[in-house]
């Protein structure tokens, strides 16, 4: 997929003629969230939503230790 | 602080290795196979499946323990773990439905898969519906425990057997030759190395809430014999 989507780019800054153009696609790559046809956003997300939901497990689970102590 | 925690981390870890690489590892593309990239519902779909089939043994183990001791604990046990394994199923169809949407044309196809899952997963609700019409809490034990073995062994014919021996347009159908969930040349080595993380840390996840859900019940059935 890397390489589909390099190729993809160098085939975008070949068929731009204007220098403008070919200057927007290399800032659209400039870093690693915005590269992979932007696959790491959904990453970020899930992992985003990993998390919160962790937190909320894990925070449930020490509630119900304290509950166990006191019954 | 939390109890027993090293299972728990190691499910955390394992998902979010899942929940990341598994958007990044290559996947194999061959001509001729529609699935592209939504082959990597293999890590999210499939271990809903798998993780309801374990769910749903210890079910049934805790059901036969109960039946041969009547402790009300195993009775929690078999029932929590009959409710999670059957959350699990309903998002197992869900993604499949939405996976279908795109895949088949339409969410439901009547195909021989999505039909065995659906009667599976309506002789699960048959089982929480059962207990709950029964008031003696005893009853309400013993008969919930036999049907629940009932509802066990009518998994295999529903959602290993029957769609086995029919066509059916979920990868890997290829009639009596197939297998019902992927075909296993479509996958490669790199993601079976996600596979089966997913697969253990999907099951994790959900024996961890269902001993939450099981201890809460413990708590509750104390409090009511207390009082």
């Amino acid at each position: 997929m890397h390489k589909g989507i390099k190729m993809l780019n160098l085939l975008l800054l070949l068929a731009s003629s204007s220098a403008v153009k070919a200057q927007e696609a290399v800032a659209e790559n400039a870093d690693l969230m915005r590269s992979n046809g932007k696959i790491y956003v959904v990453v970020a997300v899930v992992v985003t939503i990993l998390l919160g939901l962790f937190a909320y497990v894990f925070n449930l689970d020490r509630k119900i230790s304290k509950l166990e102590k006191n019954s | 602080m939390i109890r027993k925690p090293w299972w728990k981390i190691a499910s955390f870890v394992l998902l979010l290795y899942t929940c990341s690489y598994g958007f990044l590892v290559e996947v194999p593309s061959p001509p001729g196979v529609p699935l592209k990239e939504t082959i990597r519902n293999l890590f999210f779909h499939v271990p809903m499946w798998i993780a309801m089939m374990v769910c749903f043994t210890v079910s049934v183990v805790y059901a036969i323990k109960y039946l041969r001791n009547q402790q009300a604990s195993d009775e929690i046990y078999s029932t929590e773990f009959a409710r999670t394994g059957t959350v699990l199923g309903i998002l197992g169809l869900v993604t499949g439905m939405i996976w279908a949407n795109y895949q088949w044309g339409k969410p439901w196809s009547g195909d021989a898969k999505q039909n065995g899952t659906a009667i599976a997963l309506l002789i699960y609700f048959a089982y929480f519906v059962l207990k709950g019409s029964l008031q003696d809490e005893e009853k309400q034990a013993r008969i919930g425990s036999v049907y629940n073995i009932f509802a066990y062994f009518m998994l295999f014919p529903t959602i290993w057997i029957l769609p086995r021996l029919a066509e059916s347009l979920h990868p890997g159908g290829l009639g009596s030759e197939g297998n019902p969930g992927l075909n296993p040349k479509d996958t490669t080595n790199s993601m079976r190395m996600v596979m089966y993380p997913a697969f253990i840390g999907w099951t994790l996840l959900s024996v961890w809430i269902t001993t939450l859900q099981i201890r809460v019940q413990l708590i509750n059935h104390k409090r009511l014999n207390d009082a």
